[in-house]
């Protein structure tokens, strides 16, 4: 299918690489680390199995990222305007949750890995909501 | 065929007049949200003990209300209503949503996991130990219901609306997807209703 053909294909019917799939996938690895991570509280957890789902995570974001870039045509105007403001929100939400660690006391390795866990969620909302609006958005090439 | 022609232009003219305008996010709510969360900061900075059950208590409640009544009474309803009336509904109920849960979500859980740790209940000689790490099984799953399809629906359904001519297949499967989801994290909330009574009362 050529871009323009696939342009002028209804939203619904068009295909799109799997991004808001994957997306969700690193989530939901994200939020198991910081489950197991959060059950050990206030000892100091292992950290074998959240660093492992971390990096799994955090190469599925880029993964997911790399596919995003992909598309043609597609409505970035409207996958920018969503992914900075959905990414002020949800840092501030990592913020908040990463606040609440450090007052807890937790330093160190446990620190740094929750840290990269919280990086990873505040990237991949905004990437999943971005990305499922975008998708479903009227490219530039039709709305001229 | 000119009547026709005038009656048909003047149904579109009455619709398109009828639509409402949709807010994707609405501002004035936005001092609010700021002003919850700078309450939860402050609760969990100073280990406020009746801020952080507050917070825990009424954000938790709202939140588990919200999900059961949007999950198993007003999707129903809504399956039911005309498009029409689906479309007004939604444009004026989606954008609250917007706003309201994300910010009772954060202070609940926030809220809910420092006061965990102040009680002793995190610790593992507790008895409700085991009680919060299922709840935090059970938020997890909901957490990645919510902001992977729940959110995204919600967001681009606002979005299709604000659209001079909206894809009405786009709105029907987004909302589909996001009653359905919605019916999920409702049943899902009995779960942490049962979870919750045990640990206050253990």
């Amino acid at each position: 299918m050529s871009a323009g053909t696939a342009a002028a294909a209804p939203a619904i019917s068009r295909r799109f690489p799997p991004v808001a799939g994957l997306a969700t996938v690193s989530l939901a690895l994200i939020i198991v680390g910081g489950i197991l991570m959060a059950s050990y509280a206030p000892r100091r957890p292992p950290l074998g199995v959240p660093v492992a789902l971390a990096v799994a995570g955090g190469a599925l974001l880029v993964t997911s990222g790399y596919l995003a870039s992909r598309p043609r045509p597609f409505a970035w105007q409207r996958f920018f305007l969503v992914f900075r403001w959905a990414l002020l929100a949800y840092a501030i939400s990592a913020g908040m949750i990463g606040f609440a660690f450090v007052k807890d006391h937790t330093r160190g390795a446990p620190l740094a890995v929750i840290l990269v866990m919280l990086v990873i969620y505040a990237l991949d909302v905004p990437l999943i909501i971005a990305f499922t609006v975008a998708r479903y958005a009227t490219p530039p090439a039709i709305e001229r | 065929m000119t009547d026709v022609g005038n009656v048909q232009a003047g149904t579109v003219a009455a619709v398109q007049v009828a639509r409402p305008h949709v807010q994707v996010v609405p501002v004035k709510g936005l001092p609010i949200v700021a002003v919850m969360v700078a309450f939860v900061i402050a609760a969990i900075a100073g280990n406020w003990l009746w801020a952080l059950t507050f917070c825990h208590v009424a954000g938790g409640g709202l939140w588990t209300a919200i999900d059961l009544f949007v999950g198993l009474v007003i999707g129903p309803v809504l399956r039911r209503l005309s498009p029409a009336a689906r479309a007004e509904f939604t444009a004026r109920f989606m954008p609250a949503m917007v706003l309201l849960m994300p910010t009772l979500v954060l202070m609940t859980l926030a809220a809910g996991f420092q006061l965990a740790l102040d009680l002793g209940n995190l610790s593992p000689a507790s008895p409700n130990h085991g009680w919060l790490v299922a709840s935090y099984c059970v938020v997890g799953v909901m957490a990645v219901i919510a902001l992977g399809v729940l959110s995204p629906a919600n967001i681009t359904v606002l979005f299709e609306m604000r659209k001079p001519v909206p894809d009405t297949a786009v709105i029907a499967t987004l909302m589909r997807r996001f009653v359905v989801t919605a019916g999920i994290t409702g049943v899902m909330q009995v779960a942490t209703l049962i979870i919750m009574t045990r640990v206050a009362t253990q």
